[in-house]
């Protein structure tokens, strides 16, 4: 390995460390309340005269009685509890937890966009039907799908919207009921097994060959007339290209399946190759993941679905579409129904059309030959400290293992995760995909600069040394003694269940 | 060729890729069948400055009308016109709640996860049931789940639902249903409340849903519905308006097993329907039935209070196939934004709020009942909603109101064909709603409908 470049550190902000922050409620006092309203000039009904007294409840909601400014102190303190993007690397393997523009947030304020009634005459909603429709257009030149449905709220939404069209398409050919089973591969995440399920379909599993790829054999072997797809993450969840793509593909169209493509790992391929040209006849993507919209805790997302030409019947409306006299919303003459209880997460995708524009076609190709660009320098500066689970050319993240680590010194992949913490980063995700033992996915992202990634490298190897040449494996093992709070007792919250604070309090 | 959020310089890169032996970034794609890759670049418009996409995003917003001074809102079906605090803003756009993501690694997630702690507690009480949590994209969201959850509880499919329901729900239900294989069944109203009496011995059922208020704003007896779902041996589902419980008794102390509602009201925006978020609430006993995530309390290692996502075990990504959901969603952001506006409000606040709806309900409804050939669809009680009969179809009524810069509400169509309800106008105003508005709303209804 040639020298590596200047070492920079990516610090995450200091976090309040072993501070309790009291829950709002012990904020409370009796008669104490911010809020404040209109002057309205109506007559002051009581609420005796506007509704039945049998309907009526004779207290009220205990509601925590707080000023304002205690208010914003108690939330201020809670995020400064909080590891964010914007504090620093995230490198969660297949969450891409990429940076937020700033013009997006700027954009998704605007009241002429966040003012509107979902339910106005079309006249009121050009511009968002308008925008809506760009939308769904870029999303089908970016995946080579002929039409989009925006509605579905999140990725997993969109995995069942798209499951449902996959069952409405063998219904409309009369083979419904022959076709009950969906191939997902060992590596899917655990999302798409869930999805067959409430779709109403069987999961196949199909296993991983040597090379991280889908075992075609066995696919073959598991591929019947009873068959109604496949679902695929592709590069999938090891962060591998399935390089036999095409022949998976003609296997499946050859038994009359679908080709379903999870968009999870969509950043590695922006430009560079499209889920249509692979054969995909389904596509869901997470515009929370690959266009940048923020994560906020973990939603809201949004998770459109794109289609080939002979789905387009099918997709959930009503849809926004360009019209004769302007932009309209139309039901698709065969349509599952609705999948929102309107057009779909509208705010974020406004973020998403924000940065496809920010980006353009030529961008977002950059983006992804970055973000694979950072995985494979990421995992040549592990190579020799960690195990590789498969060792090829890896696209937007990496697998490594801690296998060899825990065998020799005791060190599993959650005590590098905490340890990770301590020294400023957000740790990668852990123990998956399920195949890989102690496994680390690491998806540094396009965002994160050559010295971030190669701080965040320094950290891995830095915690395998010290356990392997200083023979100092405690201070994983005692990690993370930097945070608000250290390791938690899971076991302990799932056994004595205090999920509200009037549990707590009945305790 | 540049990207706007990529930090590496020409430099780097080519000292990265000498690093991987690779002449050009193309060298990265190696294991792609070139027979795939897209030569011709992605069809799509050139890369935008920031201002340069600002402006034309400005042109959008000028084709829209939203609801404000110019557009005064009557409309509301399921999306309300309530008061934003600037304090829920303020505190919903730090990015440490904006950026992060679901609290994986609790130690260093502990505001994300004390915020949803709190968040359960306070939809707890809103309900009136023990358990809540904080995973579900909007109300129809949260129906469509509860209603699995009622069915695996129950072990049974079929599912009787009030008309009452708001019908894009409804129909969301029917949508998910050909994949679950629920068997949805609908029970009518009669006027403008769910008819109870109309339901026979439908057998087993696996859930009853009312909603209360209804869709047409019409307040629901919920004992009722509890007899019948005990009756049938089914799980109590009662789609609720959070903002409602400010003044009525709240659905678990009147028998629901689950409560489920739109959150909106509490802090977002109208926003073209979304994001919004789902509210979600049950009983103890199927705590281990919630789909999504749910936040624990607990302690860390030195004994130290700490907050955790717990009964992982049930979730989709460790269930897989056996998951009774597959959601993954953690609505942090709204949840975040609603527990700020409630802890604004407080008890009285959010009694005040209810009441203001009401009162400027029952004012703009005498008004527009004065006009000559207006005529309420029922008169059964309602809170914050109701619905008139016109003498013009209500589309055109709302296009021709909108001229004079109100938005008059919604048309009922889908979802109630064939019924008295059909070609209504569903009506609503808040507690932002002043009298002078009222007034002007009414006199240009009255010009439109002459």
């Amino acid at each position: 390995m040639s020298a590596p470049l200047p070492a920079g550190r990516a610090l995450s902000a200091p976090l309040l460390a072993h501070d309790f922050e009291p829950a709002i409620f012990e904020f409370s006092e009796p008669g104490r309340q911010a809020a404040s309203f209109r002057t309205t000039d109506l007559p002051t009904w009581t609420a005796a005269e506007l509704v039945p007294g049998a309907f009526l409840q004779t207290g009220a909601v205990p509601l925590p009685e707080v000023s304002e400014r205690d208010l914003v102190a108690h939330f201020t303190r809670l995020t400064h509890r909080q590891y964010s993007v914007d504090l620093g690397a995230y490198p969660l393997g297949s969450c891409t937890m990429k940076y937020n523009p700033k013009a997006a947030d700027a954009g998704a304020a605007l009241p002429g966009f966040t003012g509107v009634h979902p339910a106005a005459p079309a006249t009121c909603t050009q511009g968002w039907l308008e925008l809506l429709v760009e939308l769904e257009e870029a999303l089908c030149a970016i995946t080579g799908m002929q039409a989009a449905t925006l509605q579905p709220a999140a990725g997993a939404a969109g995995e069942l919207t798209g499951l449902l069209l996959m069952r409405a398409y063998h219904d409309a050919n009369g083979e419904s009921a022959r076709r009950r089973r969906v191939i997902v591969p060992d590596s899917a995440h655990g999302t798409n097994p869930a999805s067959v399920r409430l779709s109403g379909y069987e999961v196949a599993t199909v296993g991983t060959n040597p090379r991280g790829g889908v075992d075609l054999q066995a696919l073959r072997a598991l591929l019947d007339d009873d068959v109604a797809g496949i679902m695929l993450t592709n590069p999938n969840t090891l962060g591998l290209f399935e390089e036999e793509i095409v022949e998976i593909a003609e296997a499946v169209h050859e038994v009359g399946g679908l080709l379903y493509y999870d968009g999870a790992n969509l950043n590695a391929i922006l430009g560079i190759v499209r889920p249509g040209d692979m054969g995909f006849d389904i596509v869901h993507l997470n515009v929370h993941k690959t266009f940048a919209t923020p994560h906020g805790g973990g939603g809201p997302g949004a998770g459109p679905v794109a289609v080939g030409a002979k789905l387009v019947p099918f997709l959930p409306g009503p849809r926004p579409t360009r019209g004769e006299s302007g932009f309209e919303l139309a039901m698709p003459e065969r349509s599952i129904g609705r999948v929102h209880s309107w057009h779909g997460n509208a705010v974020v995708l406004l973020r998403a059309w924000m940065y496809l524009r920010l980006n353009g076609g030529d961008g977002l190709k950059r983006v992804s030959e970055i973000a694979v660009l950072n995985a494979n320098w990421f995992k040549e500066r592990l190579r020799g400290t960690y195990d590789i689970a498969y060792d090829r050319p890896v696209m937007h993240e990496c697998v490594v293992s801690a296998k060899s680590l825990h065998e020799e010194v005791g060190l599993s992949a959650l005590d590098v995760a905490k340890r990770l913490m301590e020294l400023g980063f957000h740790p990668p995700t852990v123990y998956f995909p399920l195949i890989v033992e102690e496994a680390l996915m690491v998806e540094p992202t396009e965002t994160e600069s050559p010295q971030t990634v190669s701080a965040l490298a320094d950290a891995f190897v830095q915690i395998a040394r010290e356990a392997r040449d200083v023979g100092n494996a405690d201070d994983a093992k005692a990690a993370p003694r930097t945070t608000p709070v250290g390791r938690v007792d899971e076991a302990r919250a799932a056994r004595k269940l205090v999920v509200t604070f009037d549990q707590r309090r009945a305790d | 060729m540049n990207a706007p959020f990529v930090a590496h310089t020409d430099a780097e890169i080519a000292e990265m890729l000498g690093v991987l032996g690779l002449e050009d970034l193309d060298g990265l794609f190696g294991e792609i069948p070139e027979a795939l890759r897209l030569r011709g670049g992605l069809d799509l418009p050139p890369a935008m400055s920031e201002p340069d996409v600002a402006w034309r995003l400005e042109e959008l917003a000028a084709r829209n009308r939203p609801c404000g001074r110019d557009l005064v809102c009557f409309a509301g079906a399921g999306s309300y016109d309530h008061e934003i605090p600037a304090v829920v803003k303020a505190i919903a756009s730090r990015s440490e709640f904006v950026t992060a993501y679901t609290p994986y690694q609790p130690e260093v997630s502990q505001g994300v996860l004390q915020a949803i702690f709190e968040y359960q507690t306070m939809i707890a009480r809103l309900s009136g049931l023990d358990v809540a949590n904080a995973s579900l994209y909007d109300g129809a969201a949260s129906l469509v789940e509860a209603v699995n959850l009622a069915v695996v509880a129950t072990n049974q499919r079929r599912v009787l639902c009030s008309q009452g329901v708001h019908p894009h729900w409804r129909r969301q239900l029917e949508t998910f249903a050909r994949g679950s294989g629920n068997e949805i069944g609908t029970v009518p109203l009669s006027g403008g409340v769910t008819a109870w009496d109309k339901v026979g011995d439908e057998g087993p059922s696996g859930a009853v849903v009312v909603a209360a208020p209804n869709f047409l704003g019409c307040l629901e007896d919920i004992a009722a519905a509890r007899r019948v779902a005990d009756r049938l041996g089914a799980r109590l589902i009662v789609c609720f308006d959070p903002v409602s419980v400010g003044l009525l008794q709240t659905p678990g102390s009147l028998g629901a097993d689950v409560v489920v509602g739109e959150g909106q009201p509490f802090g977002t925006a109208l926003g073209f329907g979304g994001p919004y978020l789902g509210l979600f609430a049950c009983r103890l006993q199927d705590v281990r039935r919630i789909p999504g995530r749910i936040v624990g309390e607990t302690v860390d290692t030195g004994g130290r209070h700490a907050y955790v996502m717990t009964l992982r075990a049930r979730e989709q990504d460790i269930r897989r196939e056996r998951a009774s959901s597959n959601v993954c969603t953690n609505q942090t952001l709204l949840a975040v934004t609603a527990a700020v506006h409630l802890s604004w409000l407080g008890p009285q606040g959010l009694r005040e709020v209810a009441l203001r709806c009401a009162r400027a309900t029952r004012y703009t409804r005498e008004a527009l009942c004065s006009i000559n050939g207006v005529q309420l669809v029922t008169t059964a009680p309602v809170l914050c909603e109701f619905a008139l009969r016109t003498p013009l179809e209500p589309e055109k009524l709302v296009e021709r109101l909108v001229e004079d810069g109100y938005l008059a509400g919604v048309p009922i169509r889908a979802g109630f064909d064939d019924t008295e309800y059909e070609g209504g106008l569903l009506v609503a105003a808040t507690e932002r709603r002043t009298r002078a508005e009222i007034e002007g709303f009414a006199a240009a209804f009255a010009k439109a409908v002459r």
